[in-house]
This record gives C-alpha cells, structure tokens and sequence, in this order.
C-alpha cells in the first residue's frame, strides 16, 4: 500500500473512532425521554387542572412478575397501563383519583400515616375526608403515595383482606376497593421528581423492599414535570 | 556541579514557595474548604482541613522544586559531560535519611493531630454509637430526659435539642421529643443551639451526612448512632444518605435549614399543632425502632425463613424477651 494510502486508511479509522466515542458520549450525556411516559401535558387546556386516575393491585396478574403488586395508571386516552413516570405539566394543579384494590397493614413508620402537601393537606377517603389515618386500626394502610422532595404523601388505605381482592390487573370497580382522591400542584422547576409507595410491599423480599419496590414501573417511578 | 550550593538553591527556593503557598493557601482558599462555618464543629473541621492541607503542601512543593530542578539543570546536554553520572550519580544517605524522616514525622503527625481533633469537640460523634467518647455540655443529660418523656426546648434557653433522625428506605424523616414526639418530613434547626442527633434506621443502613453541619452518622437498624452539632449560622444545608441502601438511594436526600431561634420556635409549634392528630398514633420515643417489620403479609427476614407478621414486627414495638 502507497503512504497516502496507508495515511487515509489511518485517518479514516480515527475519524471512525472519533465519531463512536462522541456518539456514546452524547448518547450518555443527552437525558433521553424514559421509556413508557405517560403524557398528560395537553390533556387540559394550559394551566387548567390535569385529571389523573392511577390504581393499586395487590398483583399485577401477567408478565414475568404476575404475584408483584403495582401501580397502574389511567392514559388520557383512557387505557390502563402499568407505567410509573408520568409526565405533567409544571405549576399546574393536578387532580388525583386512586382507585386501591390492596389489603393493608401497619405501616412501619406511622409518619406516613399523615397527608401531605396535598391541596389543604388533606385527601378523601370513599368521599369522606381526612388528613391522617391510624394505620394500626381497621384494614391498615395498602400503600402510599409520596413525592418526598415535594413533601407530598398521601396514605392508601387498604380494602379488607377477608374479601375476594381483585388478582388481574386492570382491576374493575366492581371489585373491592376504596377511592382515595386528593389535588396538588406540581413545582415551577422542571425535573424528574421520584416518587415511590413507603409500604414495604415487596412480598418475599427482604425488609419488604426488594422486587416490586426496587424495580421501575411497579411501586415507585417519576413525574416528568416539563414546561407546557 | 556544586553540590553544596545547590542544595542551598533548592532549599531556598523550597521556603520561599512553601511559605507564599501556604499564605496563599490559609487565606485565599483556606475559607472556602467544606464544610465551612456552619456549625463549631463545621468550623473546626475546616480549620483542621487546612492544618493538614498546609502541612502536606510544603512536602508537594519539595518534589516537584526538586524534580523541577532536575529536569532543568541536570539534564543531559550535547558536548557537556553527563552532569549526574560518576560518583554524583551515588544516592546521598543524608539526604534519604533526611527525607524519609521529615515525611514521616509530617505524616505521623498529621494522623495523630487529625485523630485527636476529631475524637474531641473538633468532631461531632457520629461514628461512635450510643455513647460518644466526647459529648457537649448537657448532650448526655438533654438525650436521658429525651428518653424518659422530658425533653423540652426554648429559645431562651440553652438546653440542646434531642432530633432523632430515621432512615428507611429511601427517605430520611425527623422526630422532635420536645414538640410532643411530632415527626416531619423536614430538618429544621434553630441557631446558636447544640443539636443532639439520634441516628437509627427502619430497615437497611443508611447514613445521615449533612456536609455542611460537618454530621455524618450511620444509620444502623436496632442501632442509636448519636452525633453533636452546634449550629452557629442561619441558611441551607443538604441532607444526603452516604450509604449505597438500594435501587433509590441516589433519590434518598433533602435539604433542611437553620433558622432564628424565634423562627425555628414558631415553626416546631405550628407544626406540632399540625401533626397532633397523627402523632398520637406514633410509638413512644425510643432510641431504636423494631425494623423486622416484612410489609404486607409477611416476608423473608434474614434468617431467610419466612416470618409472620407479628405485632411486635412494627415500627416503635418493643422486641419480645428471648
């Protein structure tokens, strides 16, 4: 091979080279869109309230992990999906309505008990509101709700676990639940907010905290909060 | 080569640059080292940090001066005989002996100067556990009454205030014995104030760092980790765990602040009025929490069995009597 042969040979492998660190870089530096976002920007007129309905079943009923218990959540297109970031729009008040098909018990740390940083700090339970809950009394909290860097939580309670509990997700509201809905008004600062439910509910792992608790799309995920 | 007149050289040039470094350095950067002044133990940290920084940076500028001098006047040069090479190529055991004696000194030193600091009211406990080797004036008496239902706090005076930190996963959450056992979601000081801090954990460990308080305690299951801070500036501080406890634990911090005493008073009231209701349902104070708690139903503990659960397995139970 010719020297200028040889030198485009070397100076093509470089370019080459040159080309796939900055596409690997840019690829780990570019904060890519999560996968399964559920977009509830545009669902409302801007700066009206968001709707939003989300569901808690004590087993998902299909997939890899049919046992694990999740979070579902309602697209404004009105389809069930197990998806657990959601994107809203910022500085907006977003109406929540949980619908939970879970038993309940204690909580480890009755501070979560308490409803915060929901509208008047204060959520409904079955239509009857209320700004804590006893998680030691009656059926025990299923789960909670909580964005702990906005101070938002919200105790699920649970559904009497003597009852035929819905199994498959999506579950119908014919089956036994409670309907908790609650209001809060998501921050100003665009951002990933992670939430998560504070009931240890990951049935045969340790400290409760393995599986369906430590796995995205099951008991914890983000809001997405962007401009609209 | 003169040897004599070069080491005078080096040497020379060694004080110069080690004495402006570390002027430079204890002035201009020294009062912008973490963790900064807000807290005495922050403070002294601080200082302890610079204490050290401009003990190692005479040592730093001894090796590069030499290996500078070095490469610039020893080097080998076209037509000149080879500078280093004959009986000047020999190591100098004085010199050797010499260095290897002052590093060691200056490192020994600075181990035995940083450890004693820290052990005292330089550092804040903190990895000590239940009983600290060093507590501040009233601490020990502040955490008994805090444990027998008697803490009490108020602007006036200078009693310290017990704050229980606990850590589960992924949040931290802060509990007050002397605003009627109220816990929150915030970490909230008043300043001027010496902070007791009862570290303990729900589940896995965790570890309570606030940089800037110059805290940082572990957070043990079962464990009461007490750690010291005497709050000495108003403003913001971060709250990190610095303990890998699982998938969120990136996501496990928040920010707490420290307030006027006046302030900090009117907040612990309003929010011991707001809490009321859910307080009543929280456990007794205690230094530790039951954390074999398995979430809905029962679970694996570590024992691997399945446990029941058990009323005993909840958060603020009293372990059973084995």
């Amino acid at each position: 091979m010719t020297m200028s042969g040889r030198l485009g040979t070397v100076l093509g492998l470089f370019v080459v080279a040159v080309g796939l660190i900055i596409w690997v870089l840019m690829g780990l530096l570019t904060p890519g869109t999560p996968e399964g976002v559920v977009n509830f920007v545009g669902s409302s007129p801007a700066g009206q309230p968001v709707n939003m309905t989300i569901q808690t079943v004590g087993s998902i009923g299909y997939g890899n992990h049919p046992t694990w218990v999740s979070y579902l959540v309602k697209t404004p297109q009105g389809k069930w999906i197990q998806d657990t970031t959601w994107q809203l729009p910022a500085n907006t008040q977003i109406n929540v309505t949980v619908l939970q098909y879970d038993s309940g018990s204690p909580l480890r740390n009755q501070e979560f008990g308490q409803v915060t940083g929901t509208t008047g700090n204060v959520a409904t339970l079955n239509g009857t509101s209320y700004s804590s809950y006893n998680s030691n009394a009656g059926n025990g909290v299923g789960h909670t709700f909580t964005v702990p860097s906005l101070g938002l939580s919200v105790p699920l309670v649970g559904v009497n676990g003597n009852l035929s509990l819905c199994g498959v997700a999506p579950c119908s509201v014919k089956q036994p639940h409670n309907t908790i809905t609650f209001s809060f008004k998501t921050p100003a600062k665009t951002g990933e907010y992670h939430w998560q439910c504070f009931v240890p509910c990951g049935l045969g792992y340790l400290y409760g905290n393995g599986g369906p608790m430590s796995t995205q799309g099951f008991m914890g995920g983000f809001l997405d909060v962007v401009q609209q | 080569m003169n040897n004599g007149s070069e080491m005078r050289r080096i040497v020379t040039a060694w004080v110069i640059v080690s004495v402006i470094g570390d002027l430079l350095w204890w002035f201009l950067v020294g009062p912008h080292i973490p963790p900064g002044n807000m807290t005495e133990s922050a403070h002294w940290n601080q200082f302890d940090f610079n204490i050290l920084a401009i003990t190692a940076l005479p040592v730093v500028f001894m090796v590069w001066i030499w290996m500078g001098y070095a490469i610039v006047k020893w080097r080998d040069k076209p037509g000149v005989p080879d500078p280093v090479g004959g009986e000047a190529a020999k190591a100098s055991r004085g010199v050797q002996a010499g260095w290897i004696t002052i590093t060691s000194i200056v490192v020994v030193s600075a181990a035995i100067y940083g450890t004693v600091a820290l052990i005292g009211d330089h550092g804040s406990g903190g990895g000590e556990g239940p009983n600290p080797v060093w507590a501040p004036q009233g601490g020990v008496a502040a955490n008994t009454a805090a444990i027998q239902g008697k803490a009490t706090w108020s602007p006036a005076g200078d009693q310290p205030l017990v704050v229980q930190v606990i850590a589960q996963q992924w949040k931290f959450s802060y509990r007050y014995p002397a605003f009627g056992g109220m816990e929150t979601n915030r970490l909230l000081l008043p300043v001027n104030t010496e902070v007791v801090f009862d570290v303990t954990s729900l589940d896995v460990i965790h570890d309570f760092w606030a940089y800037q308080l110059s805290v940082k305690a572990d957070a043990n299951p079962g464990v009461n980790n007490v750690a010291f801070a005497d709050t000495k500036q108003q403003g913001q501080f971060m709250v990190r765990c610095d303990e890998l406890c699982g998938i969120w634990h990136g996501a496990m911090f928040n920010s707490g602040r420290i307030l006027s005493k006046t302030a900090f008073m009117a907040w612990a009231t309003k929010t011991e009025a707001q809490n009321a209701q859910n307080t009543k349902y929280l456990p007794p104070f205690a230094w530790t929490y039951t954390p074999d708690a398995n979430g809905a139903s029962g679970g694996l503990y570590p024992d691997g069995n399945v446990t029941p659960y058990s009323p005993y397995a909840t958060y603020g139970a009293k372990q059973p009597a084995s």
